[in-house]
């Protein structure tokens, strides 16, 4: 009944038992953390601190303090936010799209995959917040009769579409998350020794015993919700592109856009989970449960879908000429040879072209390689949506109103501060949370671990 | 399940195929298990314990109706008929001509409704919640241990049981008489 081809590879290795799969998971938990740890979170700290001095200053001058100009009106903070998002497809992916094609191997990173999307969609929801400019009248934005009268939110904007898809796709994956969360931390309470920990874990646990019928449910919410979380995802992607799409700019007015977001959002997701992972697994020592097979499945979709965005920057170069529209066509010859030409050509190179070298064997299996190639993935990204976002918009209509947007350092700040609070947000979960579904990884032991596998093997040529 | 001062025997197993046939062979006997407490989802286990299937599934369903139901009624009464607007020359005449720009809020509020709602469920049914007490009666069996709780009695004396049990694959078994919930 744990019979699984022997063409599959282990996907954990080094001989483990149930017992030692809780011991290796619990141990970042119990033990104090490296120095490594210390090291980066140092830095993270002290960038989101930075961060949150830019915000501040934000909030108590206004939006004035950014690079913004009447032509430019949306540039950093909404490529910012749309990276942010992008980012965090990636997790519920891996969690729940290939829970539903049944891929073993999303097991040792799905948990931290998630985690990466949650953080980076608290990132995300950021810049719209502070964007608005007053802050404090954010509740504007829900369906609620104000203080003037019974007038409504408009839902014919994709604005107000993007504000349903955000909560929706960020209070879904907390809760897909933290379901999944529930058996690991209550594995955790019952070896607590500390009465403190123990009591903490207690809280978060619920209580979880593992009986029968309620691990049947268990199973049960957690396929409902992949099946609800993967429409779920591809419509948040598809509506944050709708915000450009459904607008009359040209180089935004393209009905590609939902398909190819959605596809970026995974390219540069799946980027940000290696990034991730690799400090992870070096730094708690994780190598035998996401192993360099992990990385390479990984590094394939990332060659995949680098692919599919690249085909879709050439279609849209395409369609642009074959449209006859001359401000379509000016829109994209003013990205690639325009002021803004090094923007768009980083953009290519990053995402079109490195992705490829993914096709040999050797380098995408190369964690050096995989990790530098990562980064190149997210530079790549933040500059295609920088492209779209600032090209089309600082060639307005009229050429007296053309003009050029350069950052303050306040835009620089903002920015280095998210990343911070990402940082600093992953690594407290890298220490505090089980980084590996161990409940889920246990079922798979006995088919996908290298010790059971070589047994399976030995039985197999008995029997010849 | 039953409230009485029943005399339960308790078998802890090490692996999860052993606790499997041994769930088949107590029930063979037609002996009644009360509960079998795993540290991960045993497939098959719910179908060998006989247990009925879960009807949460179907539950999300409706949750999901009732999320699309709001998503109309709110953009319904909203844009329609309480402040209809007329936005870029394109005013609100009827729902139905509207309604294309309303799918992404019924799509989001159907998701919504329908994770949210069957998670809580979830939650309720098991009776878990922040700070609850551990269900499990052994902390092993969030690790590698897997106990089942066989109810004594019938045509079989507690030795009986016990016998089977050990013979089944079980590496600890014990009587215990105490109240149980």
């Amino acid at each position: 009944m744990h019979y699984e081809a022997p063409i599959r590879k282990p996907l954990i290795e080094g001989d483990k038992s149930y017992h030692d799969i809780t011991v290796d998971v619990v141990r970042p938990v119990e033990s104090s953390a490296p120095k490594s740890w210390w090291l980066v979170f140092s830095l993270a700290l002290l960038a989101f601190l930075w961060g949150v001095g830019c915000i501040l200053y934000t909030i108590g001058v206004g939006i004035g303090t950014w690079g913004l100009n009447k032509t430019v009106g949306w540039a950093w903070d909404i490529t910012n936010f749309v990276w942010w998002v992008g980012i965090g497809h990636a997790g519920t992916l891996i969690s729940a799209v290939l829970l539903l094609f049944r891929q073993k191997w999303r097991m040792s990173i799905n948990r931290s995959a998630e985690a990466m999307t949650i953080f980076s969609v608290i990132q995300a929801a950021l810049f719209p917040g502070i964007h608005m400019g007053r802050i404090w009248l954010a509740y504007f934005v829900f369906p609620i009769p104000n203080q003037f009268g019974s007038l409504w939110v408009n839902f014919n904007s994709p604005l107000l579409w993007d504000v349903f898809a955000i909560s929706t796709y960020f209070s879904v994956s907390v809760v897909f998350w933290y379901v999944g969360l529930i058996p690991d931390f209550a594995m955790i309470r019952d070896r607590a020794v500390k009465p403190v920990q123990k009591h903490i874990y207690k809280i978060l646990s619920f209580g979880w015993g593992g009986k029968a019928k309620h691990w049947q449910r268990f199973e049960e919410v957690s396929l409902v919700l992949a099946g609800l979380a993967t429409p779920l995802v591809l419509s948040v992607h598809t509506i944050v592109s709708m915000d450009f799409a459904t607008s009359v700019i040209p180089g935004w007015h393209t009905t590609i856009f939902p398909p190819y977001f959605v596809a970026g959002a995974i390219f540069s997701g799946f980027a940000m989970v290696q990034t991730l992972l690799i400090i992870v697994r070096k730094m708690f020592k994780m190598e035998e449960y996401i192993t360099i097979q992990h990385i390479e499945m990984m590094n394939i979709i990332i060659m995949l879908t680098g692919s599919i965005v690249g085909i879709a920057y050439i279609t849209e170069l395409f369609i642009a000429w074959y449209s006859g529209v001359e401000y379509e066509q000016y829109a994209f010859l003013n990205r690639a040879t325009g002021p803004y030409w090094w923007a768009y050509w980083s953009m290519m190179t990053c995402n079109v072209f490195s992705p490829q070298f993914m096709w040999f064997k050797k380098l995408r299996t190369s964690l050096m390689f995989t990790f530098f190639i990562s980064i190149i993935v997210n530079i790549g990204m933040w500059f295609e949506r920088f492209v779209i976002i600032v090209t089309s918009l600082h060639r307005d209509y009229l050429p007296s109103s053309w003009s050029m947007f350069s950052p303050t350092f306040v835009d620089i700040g903002i920015f280095i501060g998210t990343i911070g609070f990402f940082f600093v947000l992953f690594l407290l979960y890298a220490r505090t949370f089980p980084v590996i579904a161990q409940a889920e990884l246990k079922t798979i032991l006995k088919s996908s671990g290298d010790n059971y596998k070589k047994l399976q093997e030995k039985q197999e040529h008995g029997d010849h | 399940m039953a409230t009485t001062n029943q005399t339960i025997i308790n078998a802890l197993f090490d692996d999860d195929d052993v606790l499997l046939s041994s769930v088949k062979q107590v029930r063979e006997k037609g002996l009644e298990i009360q509960e079998v407490y795993t540290p991960f989802p045993v497939h098959g286990l719910d179908k060998a314990m006989g247990l009925k299937e879960t009807r949460i599934a179907i539950a999300a369903f409706l949750y999901g109706a009732l999320g699309l139901t709001t998503a109309i009624s709110m953009t319904y009464g909203m844009m329609i008929v309480d402040w209809p607007m007329n936005i870029g020359g394109k005013p609100s005449f009827s729902w139905g001509e509207n309604m294309p720009a309303f799918v992404p809020i019924m799509f989001e509020l159907t998701v919504f409704f329908a994770a949210h709602l069957m998670v809580w469920t979830f939650f309720f049914r098991n009776k878990i919640y922040p700070g609850a007490k551990a269900q499990n009666p052994d902390p092993r069996t969030t690790d590698d241990k897997f106990l089942m709780e066989v109810i004594a009695g019938g045509d079989h004396s507690d030795e009986e049981i016990l016998a089977l049990l050990k013979d089944s694959g079980a590496i600890e078994v014990s009587v215990n008489t105490a109240e149980h919930a």
